[in-house]
């Protein structure tokens, strides 16, 4: 019998502790030192926060204003508490723009909102040949693998439409859940838990009568999966898609209309502010890759309102809210976030007061986990047609700055499923500035 | 809440025996000798020339790597492999019944024929082929319906392969009225200069993996860039045409219906060397040129010189996946990477069965028939006293002296638990409506069930997602609700006592009967004093999510 009850997994990871630290420590002082132990390890854990804008952002109007241009548009820059400006309509985020850099030299020629999304999650242009993983996907190989204590998936992906695992592997797939936290046929309906329980022994007669027919070990990792589908349902770990226990207070911190927007999941036009509330509770509890879907920036039409009324001060009040809180927590430095879409937008504005996809020259910002905040990497001209400081920035050089924030060596290769080696991150290089 | 009683499977439980229409049955014995396998007897079409020589191809490598095939499978665990195989579903609980009691020498070549004639064979076939042309997710300005049409017409009416293989690469039209042509579609979803469509054409249909040859001379296979370009130029000419309507509820315009054009294109296709040096490509089919002027209907010539010969590539590759498709492995790994490079485990029985193909005119039943009278087929999937070597899962070359057990599919699955609940023969629809019924299903299904296209699915890469799926979800909640007309209520209301019931449920679920350790604790369940229901309905549950139940062996 080998589908564990909660008791008896705690009380194994108990005597997994028990053997692996001091012994001499009276006992009740011990398990004490146990549970501060845990939680000082949870928080020395590595994780990332990506922060996806689905549909490309116009950077230019946010993070790398062109005041003066005739592509400049209609919004100002304001001064921030880092060593760069942003748009006005930043205000909170401008307030903890000394933990955050932007990225001013982003060059990375795919402007199809697929090729785009592909490039920026897997740092590989798409190929016919092989499937890359998604970069969330390679924390979960990478460092997933190794926490034995999660019983949730290593890469959480909350409110969007997924990415492929490519040869790494369905079991670092990312866990969809939407932005209520409900994950897809984890609740067990009206069956007790007596009944699972019962339900399960009456599985393992089945599936030991296949394992010991002498077929081979694919019975066994059937058997395997189950285990942890299982574990997954019992696990306490689960509180952390749950956000109704968090106080007033720190939903506040994310949310555009502080106190208006009560406690209702999406109120206030919060959806985004409550994802990022939950990705910071699952990164609390051990997950180390959790992506955060914010979608509506394909703004072809009437771009400077959208922004103003609608998408700015949702992003506004969920990042600032996100670094406020992470830094509360004492989880800031372990914890690096990363906010990018698949490509900028045009400079020049079109007939429809709007921008167009562009991927010559535009914005990505990262922060946390030790990397340097407050600067502005790179430069593009006055009119933000061009990377005007020289090198321009890949997906790669990205990612590579995370591996290294994250501890994962940067020389790092997996092997496709055809047996061609693949760089991580397409071996891209740190960015020097960040990681000084 | 799924909408279960709207599947049809066409299925007969009364098969008719066809054993006075098959050929002379030989003697096992003077075919099987020393090291056939112990049950030999129970064989069909033994005297078919092209099966024995599957037979003698297999033993000769049995013998030579000094190992013994395992023994014949026994009824009830072949039955529902050739079910699984050949319809994509577990077998009715009248047809294993019928099955087992007949006495028939022939039984198992009579039901091979049968399935082939049932309207799930069909089904099935259509269903594997879409998946490959386009996807299981259907691309953007794709019909997934066009696509199923043409090759259900392909497949029901036993059209020659090579005539569907011409019909999809030069395939012109509206995509629902000339189905073929979204398996183009589905590869022009970027402006790629038809690179994918190169790509999938000779992946997907001649076994070839160029796609790396784009951009660089191949390093283990001996395909050369230019010839990639030469391929690629035949390619050219394609033109997509999306068209657009106005919705009649908002007035908004959203997508109608995309058709597939010939465009213009002459002369060569221009490619950069990785030297940065620009070279040029002409229509070049492994040096027979075509003309490259503006009169040219490329795709033409190219299906017309693919679909030649007496061994066209063509030909190879569908066997090579036909056979992987019934043992789980196919003389390549992958299937579709042949060549050279690459030498196949048995080439000798490939080059043979290719051209038997052939001279049959490409008759796709005939080659099913082949493989799946052949003695390897017939074999049980445990491994024997001799023969642990032959295990391809831990790296091995294949050696088919055993049957290798395989994941099933998704649309397996889903047909199996509606065949397990009995909700096939609750109700009768056309095809668009139940095939609706279970896209919208498996749809969720695809993101937990991976798409590893092209990589052979003989090892479990279940996820989590999938467990869950299959533990909570609204199809095995469903199957095991105690609705009139399902297997539960049917088996409840009976007589029958529970040591009955319990092999009923099995024999329903897997198959087969339980062995009498699992009867006698499933019997101690029942005694334990719960409410025999909800213990019937755990038993079903516990049997559906099972390895044995979504494993094919």
């Amino acid at each position: 019998m080998s589908f564990e009850t909660l008791d008896t997994l705690s009380r194994r990871h108990f005597l997994r502790h028990l053997a692996t630290s001091a012994a001499t420590i009276p006992a009740l002082q011990f398990i004490s030192h146990v549970k501060a132990n845990a939680a000082e390890l949870k928080k020395n854990q590595k994780a990332c926060i990506l922060m996806w804008m689905s549909g490309g952002p116009p950077t230019i109007d946010m993070w790398d204003l062109k005041p003066g241009s005739k592509n400049g548009g209609e919004f100002k820059p304001i001064s921030t508490k880092g060593d760069l400006q942003i748009s006005e309509h930043l205000p909170r985020t401008a307030q903890v723009m000394d933990s955050l850099s932007v990225v001013r030299a982003m060059g990375t020629r795919e402007a199809d909102h697929n090729r785009g999304r592909y490039y920026m999650h897997t740092s590989y242009v798409p190929n016919p040949t092989v499937v890359h993983p998604a970069f969330g996907s390679v924390v979960s190989y990478e460092i997933g693998s190794k926490r034995k204590d999660l019983e949730i998936p290593a890469f959480i992906s909350i409110g969007g439409g997924g990415s492929s695992p490519g040869f790494l592997g369905m079991s670092h797939a990312p866990f969809l859940v939407d932005g209520s936290g409900r994950i897809l046929n984890a609740d067990m309906g009206d069956v007790s838990l007596d009944r699972l329980q019962q339900r399960l022994s009456m599985l393992n007669i089945v599936e030991d009568s296949f394992i010991n027919s002498n077929r081979g070990d694919s019975g066994k990792a059937h058997k395997q999966v189950y285990e942890k589908a299982v574990n997954l349902m019992k696990s306490s770990q689960m509180e952390a898609f749950k956000l109704d226990k968090e106080p007033q207070n720190i939903i506040d911190l994310y949310s555009p209309q502080p106190g208006a927007a009560g406690r209702g999941m999406m109120a206030g036009g919060n959806g985004f502010g409550r994802s990022l509330l939950m990705a910071r509770r699952l990164v609390e509890t051990g997950v180390p890759f959790v992506e955060v879907d914010f979608g509506g920036w394909d703004l072809h039409n009437d771009v400077f309102r959208s922004l103003k009324d609608r998408m700015l001060p949702t992003l506004d009040a969920g990042m600032a809210g996100l670094v406020t809180d992470l830094k509360q927590r004492g989880m800031w430095d372990n914890t690096v976030v990363v906010w990018m879409g698949e490509f900028g937008r045009t400079p020049r504005i079109n007939q429809t007061v709007g921008r167009d996809h562009w991927a010559n020259s535009w914005s990505v910002v990262v922060g946390g986990g030790g990397l340097k905040g407050g600067l502005a990497v790179g430069e593009t001209d006055k009119d933000g047609l061009t990377v005007v400081s020289g090198k321009s920035y890949q997906p790669g050089d990205i990612w590579a700055t995370v591996s290294h924030a994250l501890g994962i060596p940067l020389d790092t290769v997996h092997t496709s499923k055809r047996g061609r080696p693949m760089k991580l991150a397409n071996g891209g290089t740190p960015i020097t500035e960040l990681i000084g | 809440m799924l909408v279960v009683g709207a599947l049809v499977f066409g299925l007969s439980a009364a098969w008719s025996i066809a054993a006075d229409d098959e050929p002379d049955q030989a003697s096992p014995a003077e075919t099987s000798e020393t090291i056939a396998p112990k049950g030999g007897a129970i064989r069909g079409a033994a005297a078919d020339p092209v099966v024995e020589f599957i037979n003698e191809s297999l033993r000769q490598g049995w013998s030579d790597n000094e190992i013994d095939p395992s023994p014949v499978a026994d009824d009830a665990e072949w039955i529902r492999r050739v079910y699984l195989d050949i319809v994509g579903h577990i077998p009715p609980l009248e047809d294993l019944e019928a099955f087992v009691a007949n006495k028939d020498k022939g039984k198992r070549a009579a039901l091979i024929e049968s399935l082939l004639e049932n309207a799930g064979y069909v089904r099935n076939f259509t269903t594997i082929w879409t998946n490959l042309c386009i996807g299981q997710q259907t691309p953007r300005r794709v019909s997934r319906t066009g696509m199923q049409k043409f090759l259900r017409e392909a497949f029901g009416r036993n059209r020659p392969w090579k005539d569907v293989v011409f019909d999809i690469v030069c395939a012109e039209g509206e995509f629902e009225t000339n189905g073929a042509v979204n398996f183009t579609l589905a590869q022009m979803q970027d402006p790629d200069e038809a690179v994918q469509l190169t790509a999938k054409t000779t992946r997907l249909f001649m076994g070839m993996q160029v796609q790396c040859t784009q951009c660089h001379n191949h390093p283990f296979n001996d395909w050369k860039q230019d010839q990639f370009w030469q391929f690629n130029s035949f390619f050219r000419q394609v033109r997509k045409m999306d068209h657009e309507k106005a919705d009649p509820k908002t007035g908004r315009r959203i997508d109608d219906y995309s058709e597939v054009l010939m465009g213009n294109f002459e002369g060569p296709v221009f490619f950069e060397k990785r030297s940065g040096l620009k070279q040029v490509a002409y229509p070049l089919y492994f040096g027979q040129e075509v003309d490259p002027g503006a009169e040219t209907d490329r795709r033409k010539e190219l299906a017309r010189l693919m679909t030649e010969g007496d061994r066209p590539l063509i030909a190879v590759a569908f066997v090579n996946r036909l056979w992987a498709h019934f043992f789980g492995y196919g003389f390549t790994r992958p299937v579709d990477d042949m060549g050279p490079h690459n030498a196949p485990s048995h080439p000798a029985l490939l080059d043979r069965l290719a051209e038997e193909f052939v001279k049959a005119n490409y008759d796709v039943k005939q080659l099913i028939r082949w493989i799946a009278n052949s003695d390897a087929y017939s074999l049980t999937s445990r491994f024997g006293k001799k023969n642990e070597i032959d295990n391809p899962s831990a790296g091995e070359t294949p050696l088919f002296s055993h049957v290798y057990i395989k994941s099933m599919t998704a649309e397996q699955l889903y047909d199996s638990l509606i065949v397990a609940t009995n909700a096939h023969k609750t109700g009768r629809a056309g095809w668009e409506q139940s095939e609706a019924t279970r896209q919208e299903w498996l749809q969720q299904f695809v993101r937990t069930f991976g798409n590893d296209e092209g990589e052979e699915s003989t090892s479990f890469d279940g996820t989590i997602p999938q467990a869950l799926m299959m533990m909570n979800g609204p199809l095995v909640r469903d199957a095991i609700s105690a609705k009139s007309g399902s297997h539960l209520t049917e088996l409840l209301s009976t007589k029958a006592g529970d040591a009955q019931r319990i092999q009923k449920v099995y024999q329903t679920v897997l198959s087969r009967s339980p062995n009498p350790a699992e009867r006698t604790k499933f019997l101690a369940y029942l005694k334990a004093g719960r409410d025999p229901l909800s213990v019937y309905q755990d038993l079903f549950w516990a049997l559906m999510n099972s390895n044995e139940f979504i494993f094919i062996h």
